[in-house]
């Protein structure tokens, strides 16, 4: 009989903003299993584990852990209950060591001063006990992605977690690290270890989980053992019908060579070349992928295109036309168009309404005013226009964006991007966030958009997303390009993830096709 | 019930309960300093009625603050908190005095209109040091503009003292406003000594136009996205730097224009000495309890300028001295600037919504 080790029972959470992200949830693990937590985004699973962790306080519901009813207010009290949590933004010091951050708060001292050397000591004994390697003394901004999630699954188990708690700890790492950590988290359960799995990914599912509950729209709706059901049964579950994520797209036609950026050079504030001497074109009609781990240069890359970000030496170019000195609108009057990955900060402006945020591009020009005024009814129509078109699900044009779901607040960048005639779109992470429904939507969007002859530069961390949609493909490592594809339908992950990783380089030449000059 | 009918419903309750938590508090402090605490609480709820010359009096209260609240409004609206509105609404008054008695012979009109001008111009003067501070040094605009204000009063103080000063007089005064010069009295010939002049008017017509400007021109628009989400702003194309300045600019023209007005219209001399007259900082209050929409600006002024008129008959008729209203006005402020006040009324008032339109969903189905 296996020992249950927590529940969660019946909570209810509802955020400010009136949404209820959380309804009635119940929701149980056993000791010694992986257990996947899985739904679409917004389906609930990072609330229901931000309420586990005590960082969100539930309306209604018990958590029982070990068979006692506890209630957790912060983290520090979920840590004492031995929950650790592994973010899917790392919470780590990057100027600090290794073993400083794993042991930030709980350092060993000697005459009352921090024993640094013990703490390496510690880190190293604790590496070795889990089989989890990482250097002690490494400074974490060194690091790369995938050691710096070791060091947050070291920083929870040396706090005494032995229940795991892994939010989409895969969306930000290539195929091999991927792999790497599943034998690893294998490893910890072998050892006792329970491990709570969030992800959407349904074959990393099948392959490391053994129980996974459904949250679907803040419900939880199902339950299974992993080997009795099919990849079809989990996403029928999750989404509450089959999913196509296939595209279907016709060969891309693709002509003159639209954008054109060459020896791009962008140093960051501390003197580091984010993006070293990066060229490549965009031709009409095609979409070329710009695939690579985040945070090398690829959000550089698409700043500087669309004008927000200055940088330091090559040439950008839009039908030939420079950008350099050009303002942000100027670089949008001819004829590009920005889906940031950033939607918050850039996207939207979460307190105004749907209105306001679909117009913020156009306002100003003559056919949206009247003498001094904004002529409303046709701001108006062509909000109810657009809100119909993509689909946003809302109250009405006025309704304050912060109010829709992430996907529809998505659509609603989509919406104002992709309805400006763009000669050239920068989509950087376009469907990161956002619920499958959208998704489907918006990369059909895209593909339209290529077939109307707009020049497409696609950046996303999501493989799947990349290999499907690209016509073209270029792989970003430490700011340079490492691979071409001029046909991105024959590669695999696996040999994409080599490049990323920076395993495998192709030669000048070969890059330098992806200049086309015409 | 959507969210935002919530949220709109309970803003509106916290600016009363804000009020009345001030109130009540108000007449605590009546209750411990005053002999007389019936005749002190009925004065300064009821003297401004009592008789008709006190009931214009508000109105006579509420006009500069017309003009300072709506400054504070616009530049609110694109997140600028400049508080230069107190120094420029001074400085405005005193060389609006200084050009008519130095001007005293010109023609009715000109001599008005001009004036007016002078008044704007000096106060978008008055703010543009703030403001280029902030967009060239990133220094901190509600600092600088506080420590402008200090400036500005010294200006204003040196101006009275060595250029208008009336000698003839034994007053701290500057020579007399032009009799041409000054704005029409609205209400002195039926009531008398009273003197509602048709700045009053003014201010009003500055409001209208002010949420003209704000929510139906292009660049109110570009002011409340600065306002609302400045990286958005600037993604979508639209110079904040320059929206941020030119907000301050018209927020101290406004004041200006308002330091200007209330010069022509309610005095006979310059008189103020030593102190700021205090009429941008309440200009603040109003702009707050307004919302930033210049459209409810004339209520916010008129609720303040009822508090001040009530205070002012409680201390003539009994021993609470005026500047008891300061404490009010300050609880005011704090309670409705705190995002947290009555939080969890808030949040119960939420959830409850949520599952009543969970359920609703649910049935229909």
């Amino acid at each position: 009989m296996p020992e249950e080790i927590l529940l969660m029972d019946k909570i209810t959470k509802v955020y400010p903003n009136g949404f209820v992200a959380n309804k009635d949830v119940t929701f149980s693990i056993n000791k010694g299993e992986i257990h996947a937590l899985v739904g679409e985004n917004g389906a609930g699973k990072t609330t229901l584990m931000k309420i586990l962790f005590g960082i969100e306080t539930p309306e209604e519901g018990r958590i029982v852990v070990k068979g006692k009813e506890v209630k957790i207010h912060n983290p520090l009290e979920a840590i004492e209950y031995g929950i650790g949590m592994v973010h899917q933004h790392f919470m780590l010091v990057p100027s600090l060591s290794v073993a400083e951050n794993i042991y930030l708060g709980m350092e060993p001292k000697k005459n009352g001063l921090f024993d640094f050397e013990e703490a390496c000591r510690l880190t190293e004994e604790a590496c070795k006990k889990y089989n989890l390697i990482v250097n002690p003394r490494a400074a974490v901004q060194d690091l790369p992605v995938g050691q710096k999630q070791k060091v947050e699954i070291l920083k929870a188990l040396v706090r005494g977690a032995d229940i795991l708690v892994l939010d989409e700890p895969t969306a930000v790492l290539t195929p091999q690290e991927t792999a790497e950590l599943f034998v690893q988290l294998k490893a910890l359960r072998d050892r006792g270890h329970t491990i709570v799995f969030i992800s959407h990914k349904l074959n990393e599912i099948k392959e490391l989980c053994d129980r996974l509950t459904v949250l679907r729209l803040g419900k939880s709706v199902g339950k299974a053992i992993v080997a009795d059901v099919t990849e079809q049964d989990i996403s029928r579950m999750m989404v509450g019908r089959d999913v196509v994520l296939k595209v279907d797209k016709p060969k891309a036609k693709p002509e003159n060579a639209v954008l054109k950026v060459k020896n791009l050079v962008i140093v960051s504030e501390s003197g580091k070349r984010i993006v070293d001497d990066v060229s490549f074109s965009v031709r009409k009609g095609e979409i070329l992928g710009m695939a690579g781990v985040e945070g090398n240069g690829q959000s550089q890359i698409s700043e500087a295109i669309t004008g927000l970000l200055p940088y330091q030496s090559g040439t950008i170019s839009i039908n030939d036309v420079d950008v350099k000195g050009k303002s942000i609108r100027q670089i949008r009057e001819m004829g590009v168009s920005h889906v940031s990955e950033d939607r918050m900060t850039y996207g939207i402006s979460a307190t105004s309404g749907v209105k306001d945020n679909v117009i913020s591009d156009r306002y100003y020009k003559p056919e949206f005013n009247k003498g001094l005024f904004l002529d409303f009814k046709k701001i108006d129509e062509l909000s109810d226009q657009l809100i119909k078109d993509f689909l946003i699900k809302c109250n009405d044009r006025d309704e304050a964006v912060r109010m829709l779901s992430g996907g529809n607040m998505q659509k609603v960048v989509v919406a104002r991007e992709f309805s400006n005639n763009p000669h050239v779109i920068v989509c950087n992470q376009p469907t990161r966030g956002v619920d499958v429904g959208a998704t489907e939507f918006i990369r059909k969007r895209i593909v339209e958009l290529r077939d109307e002859g707009t020049a497409v530069l696609l950046i996303s961390a999501d493989l799947n997303e990349v290999l499907e949609l690209s016509d073209s493909l270029i792989v970003m490592h430490n700011g340079k390009i490492a691979a071409y594809f001029e046909d991105a339908s024959i590669i695999d992950d696996m040999t994409l993830g080599e490049y990323m990783l920076g395993v495998k380089t192709q030669t000048p030449e070969e890059i330098a096709r992806v200049a086309y000059d015409k | 019930m959507t969210n935002k009918q919530l949220e709109k419903r309970f803003n509106a309750l916290k600016t009363v309960a804000a009020v009345a938590v001030a109130l009540v508090f108000a007449f605590v402090i009546i209750a411990f300093i005053s002999d007389n605490v019936g005749e002190a609480v009925y004065q300064f709820l009821v003297g401004p009625l009592l008789r008709p010359s006190r009931i214009i009096n508000v109105f006579e209260r509420m006009t500069p603050l017309l003009f300072t609240g709506t400054a504070i409004c616009i530049m609110y609206q694109a997140n600028v908190f400049n508080m230069v509105g107190e120094g420029a609404f001074l400085i405005a008054a005193s060389m609006a005095t200084w050009f008519v008695t130095s001007n005293s012979t010109m023609g009715r009109l000109p001599i008005i209109a001009v004036c007016l001008i002078v008044g704007i111009g000096t106060g978008v003067l008055a703010a543009v040091i703030p403001a280029v501070l902030k967009i060239k040094f990133k220094a901190n605009e509600i600092v600088s503009s506080l420590m402008m204000n200090y400036i500005l009063l010294k200006i204003s103080d040196y101006m009275l003292l060595y250029v208008l000063k009336d000698t003839a007089s034994g007053l701290q005064a500057s020579y007399p406003i032009p009799e041409q010069a000054k704005l029409t009295k609205i209400t002195a010939s039926f009531v008398k000594g009273t003197k509602l002049h048709s700045g009053f008017i003014i201010g009003l017509i500055v409001c209208v136009v002010a949420y003209l400007f704000i929510y139906r021109t292009k660049w109110g628009y570009e002011i409340r996205m600065v306002g609302a989400n400045r990286s958005f702003a600037k993604y979508s194309g639209i110079k904040v730097l320059g929206v941020a300045l030119a907000t301050q600019l018209i927020g101290g023209g406004i004041a200006g224009l308002g330091g200007a007005v209330e010069i022509l219209g309610y005095y006979d001399r310059f008189i103020w000495y030593g102190t700021q007259p205090g009429y941008g900082f309440d200009g603040v209050l109003v702009g707050v309890l307004a919302g930033n929409n210049p459209i409810m600006v004339p209520f916010a002024a008129l609720f303040l300028a009822y508090l001040r008129s009530g205070a002012a008959c409680m201390s003539r008729a009994t021993d609470v001295p005026v500047e008891f209203v300061d404490v009010l006005q300050g609880i005011i402020i704090i309670l409705v600037a705190a995002e947290l006040f009555l939080a969890k009324t808030k949040h119960k008032l939420i959830v409850n919504n949520a599952k009543k339109n969970l359920e609703k969903e649910e049935s229909a189905k």
